[in-house]
């Protein structure tokens, strides 16, 4: 009896408080992940701020933590990420105008983008056994650079075409009407108008893919790059090592010294991910603005 | 005139030879796995390798069943959906029906830069941190366990079941929220009794390719979980992830050729298979809805 009278009186209430409950809820969540991140980075520059200094990126690997140094690795980085961007750029940037520009309602453009959403699902370490498979064993390029850079830019192709196709259909189509009018054909079109138009969201997503890219360790470690490489690559032939797998290396010895070299190293991978993270969605601020005439 | 007629041709074929190239690197996926794998399953017959219990190709006494892979790379993926299911629909309700349109352009960046975090740091923290602290607590942890990588990879995937979900939510037409407010309903009641509802499949979607996406995660288990292939859902206790074998291996000095060689293929061929089968199941769904409010 008495219960019944209590849930009539405050259905109302209870209704509105549920509701606001769930906002707090809500913000709760929201920041929970941002805040463990948070925690975390705070864990990593107490533990590793300390121990960058300029010999830790000019030195070379050794056995001796206190010397090592991580310059073969973000030598390495610096390779791979010029190196995957002049192998994945055309062709990711090429394949999204095809499917976005001339692939409506053809069967081929269909099949391609079924495609790509599955490429884009599949783990990254697959990438790895198929870049080992292809790259190493079949073209010989061995555990080189220009394995790293094939495997990663096949791994980053289908972030590239997605966003490509993105931006090429915020430009507006008053724009591509405006352009044939005038007796454009559709290559000029696309080529004067639609990517100039386009170039800030193409950019962002070439800058987020590239990201990806610095990140990645697994397919990397399949195709057979090394952690321990004692010189600087010079050619894209030369063996190689990248910041991401020097910190797996370092992650796995059990002494305590190497720990601090990882958060080091982290501390150096973190700033390169999070600023090209900010650039691209500076990028993509700047052109959202513009292109909404 | 001719002239111009032809670079527009020869344009239009090259760009659509790049397209070519993704269904290539498609079919050089599926080669290379069933090539290699196949010289394994000559070898073990492939109803050993789905039925027995112990997986022990590095050792003397051999075995090669997938099972505690599996179970590993199951046990790591549920823990990291329970976190990240959860957390990524309350999110997702919440920008979608609660936050003002300011915060939300803000915070979405500010969320997607969790999944930008590379796998190898995310690993770091598992093993320094969320172990050590899960150790105070919990009697019986081990050292590596599956319980500290699925946590740390449930919070990487939050970003992905959010904005999926977010995304779902969204394309719910506003006449239907519209009608539940003119009904009295509160903003809760509207979220969960009427929009939740109506982009269920996205919100299932999103889940399936979170899942999808935490059986392929390699770095953080390989770092964290451990390197024991044993048949347990103990979340206290090391295991080994298909995808954490296929790191091990890579790592030591496998000769080409040798059966242990081939066995990263037959672990890599079960994990495309898996994750193809989510994927395609995800991407039929989301199909299907969007056709719904289009």
């Amino acid at each position: 009896m008495r219960k019944f009278r209590l849930k009539k009186i405050s259905q109302f209430q209870r209704n509105r408080l549920v509701d606001s409950s769930f906002l707090y809820l809500g913000i709760f969540c929201t920041f929970f992940g941002l805040i463990i991140l948070a925690i975390f980075i705070g864990n990593i520059l107490k533990d590793g701020l300390s121990r960058i200094d300029w010999g830790f990126m000019t030195h070379l690997p050794s056995r001796n933590a206190a010397k090592a140094g991580i310059l073969t690795a973000w030598v390495g980085s610096v390779w791979i990420l010029v190196l995957t961007a002049i192998i994945a750029i055309p062709l990711g940037v090429s394949a999204g105008i095809y499917l976005e520009e001339y692939g409506k309602k053809n069967r081929f453009a269909s099949v391609i983008e079924t495609n790509i959403s599955n490429l884009a699902g599949v783990p990254s370490i697959i990438y790895g056994l198929l870049g080992l498979e292809i790259f190493v064993r079949v073209l010989h390029f061995g555990g080189s650079l220009l394995s790293g850079a094939f495997t990663l830019a096949l791994l980053i192709l289908p972030i590239l075409i997605v966003a490509t196709r993105e931006a090429l259909k915020a430009v507006p189509n008053t724009l591509r009407e405006a352009s044939y009018g005038l007796g454009a054909t559709k290559w000029q079109t696309i080529r004067y108008q639609i990517l100039p138009a386009a170039s800030g969201g193409i950019m962002t997503g070439i800058i987020l893919a590239l990201s990806r890219a610095v990140g990645e360790t697994a397919p990397l470690i399949v195709i057979g790059a090394l952690a321990y490489v004692p010189f600087v690559p010079h050619s894209p032939l030369d063996e190689f090592t990248v910041l991401p797998m020097i910190i797996f290396n370092w992650v796995s010895r059990p002494q305590e010294e190497f720990l601090v070299n990882a958060a080091a190293g982290i501390i150096i991978l973190l700033l390169i991910t999070f600023l090209m993270n900010g650039v691209a969605v500076f990028l993509r601020n700047k052109w959202q603005k513009k292109i909404n005439w | 005139m001719v002239k111009k007629k032809i670079t527009e041709r020869v344009i239009e074929v090259l760009l659509a030879l790049s397209g070519l190239i993704t269904i290539l690197i498609t079919i050089a996926i599926i080669w290379s796995l069933i090539t290699e794998s196949f010289g394994f399953f000559k070898v073990v017959s492939i109803w050993s390798f789905l039925t027995d219990t112990e997986w022990t190709p590095l050792f003397s006494q051999k075995h090669y069943g997938i099972l505690p892979l599996l179970s590993g790379t199951f046990l790591t993926t549920a823990i990291a959906i329970i976190i990240a299911g959860p957390l990524g629909l309350v999110i997702a309700v919440y920008l979608s029906e609660y936050a003002p349109r300011s915060f939300r352009a803000s915070i979405k960046p500010a969320l997607e830069l969790l999944a930008a975090v590379p796998t190898v740091v995310y690993g770091f923290f598992a093993l320094t941190v969320v172990t050590p602290f899960l150790k105070s607590f919990i009697p019986g942890m081990e050292s590596f366990n599956a319980l500290s990588a699925g946590l740390v990879m449930g919070i990487m995937i939050i970003p992905f079941i959010s904005s999926l979900s977010e995304d779902a939510l969204y394309a719910v037409p506003k006449s239907l929220r519209e009608a539940s407010y003119g009904m009295g309903a509160t903003r809760f009641q509207t979220a969960f009794r009427v929009i939740v509802p109506a982009a269920s499949s996205g919100i299932i979607v999103s889940v399936i390719l979170g899942i999808a996406r935490a059986i392929g995660e390699t770095m953080i288990v390989a770092i964290a979980a451990g390197q024991q292939p044993i048949l347990t859902l103990d979340p206290r206790k090391g295991v080994e992830t298909v995808t954490a074998y296929i790191v091990q291996v890579s790592l030591g000095d496998v000769p080409h050729g040798s059966l242990e060689y081939k066995t990263i293929f037959a672990a890599g061929i079960t994990l495309f298979v898996l994750t193809f089968i989510l994927n395609n199941i995800g991407h039929r769904v989301k199909k299907k809805y969007e056709e719904k409010y289009a």
